[in-house]
């Protein structure tokens, strides 16, 4: 158990099967917020939203630009902008560059939302096939935060976890299966 | 190693003298910039230059005044592309310009103009529906560099394919290839595009009201800015536009939180077009 205030997860390709079973899983009286980083490929990020919805136990929404991060919901980067937490605990979007040729990049949102939440987050890498998240999984480390990485024999594709691995290391290297149950054990008092 | 806590309140106190710096030596005031990423964008600028930390940036941006533009365009982000948001163009095709019709000079402001990408897709799309010849458009950004490339209107070929997608998506009536030439592996825009745009250099935090719009296109610029100096420019904007004039902002902002947003009525709200109200009360969508 920590003292958890909020949980950011990444993934890229195979994500979607690997949300499904991660939302699925969570306790539905979990008070964090988790915000969530997929490259999805898709034009809007409602459809995911939608999907997502179906199987989550919490409420899955689009992360709005200036609204305050909210608790017990699953909140997604929208399609073509990079998400930030700002200090005060709202959203920002950017139009900047993309990064490890991603936006929204999960080094990005995992970066500010380290800074914001420091010792009290969560950070969750899945299976993808590009190394964005490892530098952002690292500063969650450093600033006192905790890692989860997906093991990647387990993963749909193995790059993104062993490329945070490698980069950051983790606190805890587990099956996609046993995530949920992870998350639950760590965010509830 | 310092500990985090540490080293981010030390950043924090940079980046404010920072700021600083380029308010009181070049009259640049970003201290109502949205930080997360204003304080990235510093972080990456100190990079380039090659300073080790924000302070060293700072001494750099104070003894070297020829740094400015490049300054500039480091903290602006001049990212863009044409027909972003397709369905967007296809509106302002559809649904704004034949009201815009009714005016015998069509005055449009594009404010954040980045590298002019969507000024020359307005222009093809006014181009297109016969009112070009009527319009004027006012270009607008911060950085003089983005505008000189602006004014080019050349960029990389390989973005050719996205953007010819784009136009066709967005009612596109002719083809793409028809406004540039390739050459190597750049595109330069047909030249007749400009005839009718004028660049210039607005600061939105600090330059006022200066044309008589009937269009202000906007987007994913206040998304940089904290909320005050969102409200600021939402103001900066009805002051410009005609009664019942439409502004543009990018798919994905917000104005929950401005005063000034009061003064607008949602012509299309997913798209985040809006019209000025006449006399603040709202108005129906066209
Ligand atoms: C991300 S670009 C937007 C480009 C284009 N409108 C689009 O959506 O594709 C943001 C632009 O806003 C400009 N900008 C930033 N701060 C500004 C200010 N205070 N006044 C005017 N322009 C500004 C930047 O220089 C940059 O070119």
């Amino acid at each position: 158990m920590m003292n958890a205030a909020a949980i950011v997860v990444g993934c890229s390709t195979g994500g979607l099967d690997a949300l499904k079973l991660l939302l699925g899983g969570l306790d539905r009286r979990l008070p964090q917020p988790l915000l969530v980083c997929c490259h999805t490929g898709s034009e809007t990020i409602e459809l995911l939203c939608e999907l997502l919805g179906r199987v989550s136990a919490l409420p899955v929404i689009a992360a709005a630009e200036r609204h305050a991060v909210r608790g017990g919901h699953v909140q997604l980067a929208p399609t073509g902008y990079h998400l930030l937490v700002e200090p005060d605990r709202r959203f920002a979007l950017t139009t900047d560059p993309r990064v490890n040729h991603s936006r929204p990049s999960i080094d990005v949102l995992f970066a500010s939302a380290a800074t914001v939440w420091r010792e009290a987050l969560i950070g969750v890498v899945l299976t993808g096939a590009s190394a964005d998240g490892a530098e952002g999984l690292r500063l969650v480390r450093r600033a006192g935060g905790c890692a989860i990485v997906q093991s990647p024999a387990d993963a749909q594709i193995p790059v993104m976890p062993q490329a945070a691995l490698d980069r950051a290391g983790a606190d805890y290297c587990v099956p996609l299966n046993d995530i949920p149950p992870l998350l639950n054990r760590l965010c509830l008092p | 190693m310092e500990p985090l806590g540490d080293e981010l309140a030390r950043e924090g106190i940079e980046l404010e003298l920072f700021i600083q710096a380029m308010h009181r030596r070049h009259g640049y005031d970003f201290s109502q910039y949205a930080p997360a990423s204003l304080r990235r964008r510093v972080r990456q600028l100190a990079e380039r230059f090659g300073c080790d930390s924000i302070s060293a940036l700072t001494g750099r941006a104070l003894h070297e005044p020829k740094l400015l533009p490049q300054l500039l365009e480091g903290l602006s982000v001049p990212v863009s592309d044409m027909f972003r948001d397709p369905a967007v163009f296809r509106a302002l095709r559809e649904k704004v310009l034949p009201l815009l019709a009714s005016y015998p000079q069509i005055n449009i402001w594009q404010a954040g103009c980045a590298h002019g990408e969507e000024v020359y897709s307005l222009a093809i799309l006014l181009e297109e529906e016969g009112l070009y010849e009527r319009s004027r458009i006012f270009a607008t950004d911060l950085s003089a560099n983005a505008l000189r490339q602006a004014e080019e209107g050349i960029y990389p070929l390989r973005e050719a394919k996205q953007w010819s997608r784009n136009y066709q998506a967005a009612g596109g009536t002719r083809s793409l290839v028809d406004y540039y030439n390739a050459r190597y592996d750049l595109l330069k825009l047909d030249d007749q595009l400009r005839r009718n745009i004028t660049f210039a250099q607005h600061n939105l935090a600090s330059d006022r009201v200066f044309c008589e719009a009937h269009l202000v296109l906007c987007r994913n610029v206040l998304i940089y800015f904290s909320n005050p100096l969102q409200d600021h420019c939402l103001a900066l904007f009805r002051d410009s536009l005609v009664r019942g004039g439409f502004l543009c902002l990018g798919m994905c902002e917000s104005i929950d939180f401005a005063d000034s947003a009061g003064d607008f009525a949602a012509a299309d709200a997913s798209l985040r077009i809006y019209r000025l109200a006449a006399n603040g009360a709202a108005m129906a969508a066209p």
